[in-house]
């Protein structure tokens, strides 16, 4: 089977440990994600590639209960949408990204809960084509 | 600087309308507010058309006169309403004209906003891979904010409640039947802790307000409401907005927070003058979060304010008394002008059955939006 990544200047992939790919100013240190092409804070360009940690703790998180209209694009009708999570997680002191969670029960999500990032299937297209996307999972369900 | 008055209000309807067009609406909007100012639109010297769904807003005067006026066109995303105002009071100011209108329309299809991230500068898979969605960032605001200043989901219940029921109280709302707090808290979830009742939901609808020099209203209307601030602020390096793949981690506050302080400096009143209040609440949350925003309470002072009543028109801090946002739905282009008209029949004493006690004085208004975008005006007799 081929496994593709949806967008791979977003993170490392194939990889055994696999990264979002994000920027950091060379000038005032600013994070952010993914890669920009100039500063968020202070407007320098140039900003460089900057490996984001794989670890970190969810922020604040929500549920995506209903299916969203174009142009989201994972091949799903309303009769087989299943709900994801979605959270702000923070990633040591450098920066909080918005991602999926593998995880869309909230009774199974809490503040502060330690999350890993984890590569995951997003859609199989028609020529059997896996399209993986990046999201983070609680990290004790891992070890379950 | 010349003072700035509002003599005249006009306002279509909100809710769907098959096939009359967003530019009808507005027509009909500047004509009510025209003739609520004693003004023919003759008289007016320019103009500022807000909307998101409508390319050319101008186009309005094929339907009121084609008097040749500067109208120019505005979107500014959920602040579009507040920005056509601020523009329209600016030109004002500035001297260069006496009289003018703001005007804001639109026709929205069913259902949660979509659009071309890209075009928000937001990255194409984030849209793709179902992040381009603004009700899933207000449901991450609110879910900390609970959680942070215990805010219960029956709080979110009971905004959404007063807003069916202050809907329920006015011809021009959308929603019009109250729903009661259970149902409401155990309706279906959209965005965890958001429920279906507790969003408003896009559709159509067009507001308008006519503008003159303070010195000059009188000779139009004997009920002129003075515009004493309006501000818009965007975003800061620290604030986590709508459309955002990333946040910093050291925390700024929020747009509406500068876009309020610098309101209330700029009138020279403070929250505790305020007597009628409207408030963006794209959802429940946004509402009790604003409430803080702007000034009005401490943070998690609203799970006993909103217990006790207190934004409720009788209460003593009313909040969206016409149904905000939750009960009329959202015109983009028209949806902050919706609120000063309100406010403006409020401060004459002339909303119905929706009046609020005593005799208000000062009105204040606040709009949110993505990409972080927030803008406030302050009213007063």
């Amino acid at each position: 089977m081929t496994r593709v990544a949806f967008a791979p200047d977003v993170f490392t992939w194939p990889a055994d440990e696999p990264r979002l790919i994000g920027g950091r100013c060379p000038t005032c240190a600013a994070v952010a994600f993914p890669l920009p092409p100039a500063c968020p804070r202070c407007g320098s360009t140039g900003v460089e590639r900057h490996l984001l940690p794989r670890r970190g703790t969810l922020h604040t998180w929500t549920t995506q209960d209903f299916l969203p209209k174009e142009p989201y694009a994972s091949g799903e009708t309303p009769e087989t949408f299943r709900p994801y999570g979605v959270g702000l997680v923070q990633l040591a002191d450098e920066v909080r990204v918005e991602a999926r969670l593998t995880e869309s029960d909230p009774q199974a999500l809490d503040f502060g809960m330690e999350v890993e990032l984890a590569i995951v299937p997003f859609r199989t297209d028609e020529d059997g084509t896996e399209v993986m996307t990046y999201a983070f999972r609680p990290v004790d369900q891992e070890d379950l | 600087m010349e003072d700035v008055a509002i003599i005249g209000v006009g306002l279509h309807p909100f809710g769907r309308f098959g096939p009359k067009s967003a530019i009808e609406m507005a027509a009909d909007a500047v004509r009510a507010a025209c003739a609520d100012g004693g003004v023919t639109w003759r008289e007016v010297q320019f103009a500022f058309g807000g909307s998101y769904t409508v390319d050319n807003p101008d186009a309005v005067i094929g339907q009121l006169g084609l008097t040749g006026i500067p109208f120019m066109d505005v979107y500014n995303g959920c602040a579009t309403a507040a920005t056509a105002l601020q523009l329209t009071a600016d030109a004002i100011r500035s001297g260069k004209y006496d009289i003018g209108v703001a005007v804001g329309m639109d026709k929205h299809d069913a259902g949660a906003f979509t659009a071309d991230p890209v075009a928000y500068s937001a990255p194409a898979w984030y849209g793709e891979m179902g992040y381009f969605l603004t009700t899933k960032f207000f449901g991450m605001k609110i879910n900390r904010y609970m959680h942070d200043h215990g805010i219960s989901h029956e709080t979110l219940g009971r905004v959404a409640a007063k807003a069916f029921r202050n809907g329920a109280l006015n011809p021009n709302a959308f929603r019009r039947k109250p729903v009661p707090v259970e149902d409401i808290v155990g309706a279906r979830m959209l965005n965890y802790p958001l429920t279906q009742y507790m969003f408003c939901a896009p559709d159509e609808g067009a507001a308008a307000a006519v503008l003159c020099r303070a010195d000059i209203a009188r000779r139009y209307t004997s009920a002129p409401v003075y515009l004493r601030a309006t501000t818009l602020r965007t975003r800061r390096y620290g604030a986590h907005e709508v459309h955002s793949t990333w946040a910093a981690v050291e925390q700024d506050d929020a747009p509406t927070v500068y876009a309020s302080r610098a309101a209330y400096e700029e009138a020279g009143i403070g929250p505790e003058d305020v007597d009628v209040v409207q408030l963006q609440d794209t959802d429940a949350g946004a509402e009790v979060i604003h409430m803080a925003e702007n000034g009005f309470c401490a943070d998690g002072e609203q799970e006993k304010l909103l217990a006790e009543g207190a934004t409720e028109i009788g209460g003593r801090l009313p909040v969206n008394t016409d149904g905000g946002l939750i009960a009329n739905g959202e015109p983009v282009g028209a949806s902050g002008l919706r609120q000063v008209h309100e406010l403006v029949l409020q401060l004459r004493g002339r909303a119905g059955e929706r009046q609020v006690p005593g005799t208000p004085r000062v009105g204040y208004s606040q709009l949110y939006g993505a990409p972080g975008t927030a803008g406030v005006s302050i009213l007063s007799v």
